[in-house]
């Protein structure tokens, strides 16, 4: 399929592609079995796009991985299974079995619980199972401040561990990819781009994104000061609680029942990029998971969440 | 944030300085001033000033940008860190990098992508080492557009004595690093003065903000003006229509029709076609990540480099560098290192250090290793013949990473000088009579068995008994150990750890020349280090390597002290020796363990022999 024909890029949206379509490159030179972990947001949307150009003519030459959490929005799952079939890629999906069975839940288990076992265990199951030896993803520096020191390729001991201390220099652009079996490496092509930049080629590219992104009518639930969309009927609304249909947004995607919406009127891609150069709110306002403890995300990151 | 207002592009910008002088207070001051930091953000950080900050009630702006929690409880930044900014009028991607002395590294990190580098002095403290070890560095990674920002000016109530002061002692120290543009502005970062804002507080001075400059600087390396450089990264063949060869354009441009060569092999070619992210396109500049197809069936792979059949790079194994050292381990000349330069890996040496730079005061100095954060003028040698130009005259084909060979740390960094001339010149003759014709002859596979051990574990011992069994069936052998090698070939060689390199450098040569020469050759070395005893085992073909670990406890070693040497080197009477003042590193798969501790030499002396006479036997 080819990308499509544009002209409207700035430099700056330029330099950032080259920057992303070489590291996808270099991924795909270096390394014997690699994989794009593929969330279905926005940001794992333009590095699967970004993929598209790298090797055209030819197709992506790895699978798509989707760790399914069994939280996942219905539009998501129903975007990601339209999209891998459009492209003709290779989707893997996997939800961790043990969890499964255990039955663990946000609502039953809370966050922390729900996003270790069926997040972080599930996605280290899958990349053993698969035996990727560098898994691409969407994460960006100037999302949170553990992440502004993060590598383009970022090594992994055996068993997935991050080790601040075992990070590697990366200069010009030779990276060292050089790893020893067991150890793994997760690659980050678009490291240097902001929410703005991610939202200024979605629209220049046209690059499709989840529903979700565009304001609409929805039934939401207010609880904890967030709006959540009740996305199935497996979360019992407390005492005095009711649906409401409201005009909302998602700014991330993630499992329903841990991503805050807001108020929007937003339904098109011009209205969405207004409404961030006027936003005083950081993009993972709207996230739940983060806010459990102060440098939670470093946490995470050292135990293997993506 | 339409395109015409973004007409600068980005500017990627290197902040440097000492513990202490404000770096970080002046990141999130220009992050704040910029408006990049959202409420919840500063709601967060307002909080945490409480918890952490270091300047009472006010609101710690250096805490929008310390992130790992190890690095605020120790109250420093311990990494590079990359952050994002946009003006109206520029985008900004700052990489924060520490002050302290031990991470030289991060700063070269940093200073390799950037274009600017912003150099922080603290008013009070004036010019420090630090500052002119990060200035050299700049200036050595090709740094051409220096702000030197004179920090927390408020603490010396605004004096433009102080001020001017240290702009002329700075002026004087980097007359000689190559900076295009100095700009020097007084600011604080906790206050804001000078820095989105011009300052009430300094009317005598009457330059531009930090910001307006940073927005308006020109930098452009004119990447475009210099000849054409394109570094294979992959090789594109989804099908038998089309074969093209993926990269980025390092340097220059290139279009449709026009011919190339292949650096390395000399094949020229001319374009048919470019594929860039938008589709076909005619032409390709610098920084464009294309896919180009030639018009003959010409053999390129990854790490080949397309260029201008008239502006060819230079093509050789032989160079001459600037080396920075990043690891703990240090780097010692002939030991192999792994070499990344372009897209092309291989293994690489120092051959020579010409000097050592003491970064203070730029003297030079004779050096025989680099260790941890030293930058020294160097000869490498390279396993293959790779295409470079010099790094002053192109950032992307002139620089190389080394990578060491166990741990796979990148552990030093080299600009390129020049390319060293001799290395073209000479070629490897190739003989009639070869390897297989004289171990022919001989009757025999040749091999060499690497015998390793501490001092006294019996290496010598089981190596003579094993050289008079082959020497009785009819072999023909030859045995090299310390006792006939140290006295002649390598009398000029000492104990210390480049020594010991150096020493089985030239043992591997020797060995490898007697095995070419069709014998079965046994060495006896103490040969410390892992990396010395692969680079052997590496110099000699497939098959031709048997290590043997004599395995025998120190206890036991010393208990024998044939010599008397352990107990010479407890008294202190002799330096690094292996076991007691200087480690040894056992092998991790060794072809052949000998219980040196409990076996009799006969007995481990057979055990050599029945892997030997197998191999001979297998041919």
């Amino acid at each position: 399929m080819q990308p499509v024909q544009t002209q409207s890029l700035s430099p700056h949206l330029r330099r950032l592609e080259a920057e992303g379509i070489a590291i996808i490159r270099e991924t795909v030179a270096s390394f014997r079995n690699p994989v794009l972990l593929y969330s279905i947001g926005k940001d794992s949307s333009v590095v699967l796009h970004l993929a598209m150009k790298a090797f055209a003519p030819g197709r992506i030459p790895f699978p798509l991985l989707h760790i399914a959490t069994g939280w996942d929005f219905r539009d998501m799952l129903e975007f990601r299974d339209r999209r891998a079939a459009q492209l003709g890629a290779r989707l893997i999906v996997h939800t961790n079995p043990d969890g499964l069975a255990s039955g663990i839940g946000p609502l039953t288990h809370g966050s922390q619980v729900h996003m270790d076992v069926m997040g972080t265990q599930a996605l280290r199951q899958a990349l053993d199972i698969g035996g990727y030896d560098a898994a691409l993803g969407g994460a960006r520096r100037d999302e949170e401040k553990a992440r502004a020191k993060e590598r383009v390729f970022s090594h992994r001991a055996p068993g997935h561990v991050w080790e601040p201390r075992g990070q590697r220099p990366e200069l010009w652009g030779l990276y060292n990819t050089r790893i020893a079996p067991g150890e793994t490496m997760r690659v980050f092509p678009i490291s240097n781009w902001t929410e703005f930049d991610v939202w200024d080629y979605i629209a220049a590219e046209q690059i499709p994104v989840v529903p979700l992104y565009f304001a609409a009518e929805r039934p939401m639930l207010r609880r904890s000061g967030a709006l959540i969309m009740r996305d199935d009927d497996r979360m019992p609304l407390n005492e005095g609680e009711q649906i409401e249909r409201m005009w909302v947004r998602f700014r991330t995607m993630g499992d329903w029942p841990l991503t805050g919406a807001h108020e929007s009127r937003a339904q098109t891609m011009e209205e969405v990029l207004q409404e961030l150069r006027l936003s005083r709110v950081s993009e993972r306002h709207g996230r739940l998971i983060d806010n459990d403890q102060e440098a939670s995300m470093e946490r995470k990151k050292r135990e293997g969440y993506f | 944030m339409d395109g015409s207002t973004m007409s600068r592009g980005l500017l990627r910008v290197l902040t440097c300085g000492s513990v202490d002088d404000g770096k970080s207070t002046l990141i999130g001051r220009l992050l704040h001033d910029s408006q990049m930091i959202m409420d919840d953000t500063l709601a967060a950080i307002t909080r945490d000033s409480r918890k952490h900050g270091t300047v009472g009630e006010e609101v710690d702006l250096a805490l929008l940008v310390d992130g790992l929690e190890a690095e605020r409880q120790q109250g420093i930044t311990i990494d590079v860190a990359y952050r994002f900014f946009t003006t109206p009028r520029r985008s900004f991607i700052v990489a924060d990098c520490p002050g302290h002395e031990q991470y030289t590294r991060n700063m070269a990190t940093g200073a390799s992508n950037s274009e600017l580098a912003i150099i922080l002095v603290d008013a009070r403290k004036g010019l420090l080492t630090q500052t002119r070890r990060h200035s050299y560095i700049c200036s050595l990674l090709g740094i051409r557009h220096v702000v030197l920002a004179v920090n927390k000016v408020d603490l010396v109530n605004f004096d433009q004595q102080v001020f001017d002061r240290i702009v002329g002692e700075y002026a004087t120290f980097a007359a000689g690093l190559g900076f295009h543009t100095m700009v020097p502005i007084p600011v604080s970062g906790r206050f804001g003065d000078n820095v989105s804002t011009r300052s009430g507080n300094t009317p005598w001075y009457r330059g531009e903000t930090l910001l307006e400059h940073l927005e308006s600087v020109g930098v452009e390396e004119e990447l475009t003006q210099i000849p054409f450089r394109f570094p294979v990264q992959w090789v594109n063949r989804p099908n038998q229509d089309f074969r093209g060869f993926s990269g980025t354009v390092a340097s220059g441009a290139v279009a449709v029709g026009e011919n190339i060569v292949v650096a390395a092999s000399g094949v020229t070619s001319h374009v048919t076609r470019i594929l860039g992210p938008a589709g076909d396109q005619k032409r390709a500049v610098a920084g464009e990540a294309v896919t180009i197809c030639l018009a003959d069936e010409v053999d390129v792979a990854r790490g080949d480099v397309l260029a201008p059949i008239a502006d060819r790079p230079a093509v050789a194994d032989q160079l001459a560098a600037h080396l920075l050292w990043m690891d703990e381990e240090p780097m010692l000349p002939g030991r192999q290192y792994m070499m990344r330069i372009g897209n092309v890996w291989t293994s690489a040496s120092v051959t020579s250090i010409k000097h050592r730079v003491d970064v203070t005061t730029l003297d030079h100095q004779s050096a025989t290793r680099l260790s941890l954060n030293e930058i020294g003028l160097c000869n490498l040698s390279t396993a293959q013949r790779v295409a470079m130009d010099p790094y002053a005259r192109n950032r992307l084909t002139g620089a190389f990473i080394l990578v060491d060979r166990f741990t796979n740390r990148t552990s030093g960094c080299g600009m390129i000088n020049f390319a060293l001339r001799r290395a073209t010149n000479v070629h490897h003759e190739h003989f009639l009579v070869d390897k297989a014709a004289r171990a022919t002859a001989l009757h025999q596979k040749p091999m060499l068995l690497w015998f390793t051990g501490l001092s006294g574990s019996g290496k010598s011992t089981v190596a003579k008994l094993v050289e008079q069994a082959l020497h009785r069936a009819g072999r023909h052998t030859y045995s090299l150990d310390g006792d006939n090698l140290r006295h002649g070939l390598n009398r000029d060689l000492g104990f210390t750890d480049q020594d010991r390199v150096e020493n089985i450098r030239r043992v591997g040569e020797v060995a490898k020349l007697m095995v070419d020469a069709g014998l079965i050759v046994l060495a006896s070395f103490i040969s410390p280090f892992r990396a010395e005893r692969q680079m052997v085992r590496e110099m000699l073909g497939e098959g031709e390597f048997l290590e043997v670990f004599v395995d025998t406890p120190i206890e036991i070693c010393m208990q024998r002290d044939v010599k008397g040497l352990y107990a010479k080197a407890r008294r202190g009477e002799i330096a690094n020796f292996t076991g007691v003042t200087s480690r040894y590193e056992p092998p991790g798969a060794a072809d052949i363990v000998l219980d040196g501790g409990s076996s009799q030499p006969e007995a481990l002396a057979q055990q050599v022999l029945e892997v030997v006479n197998r191999r001979l036997a297998a041919g």
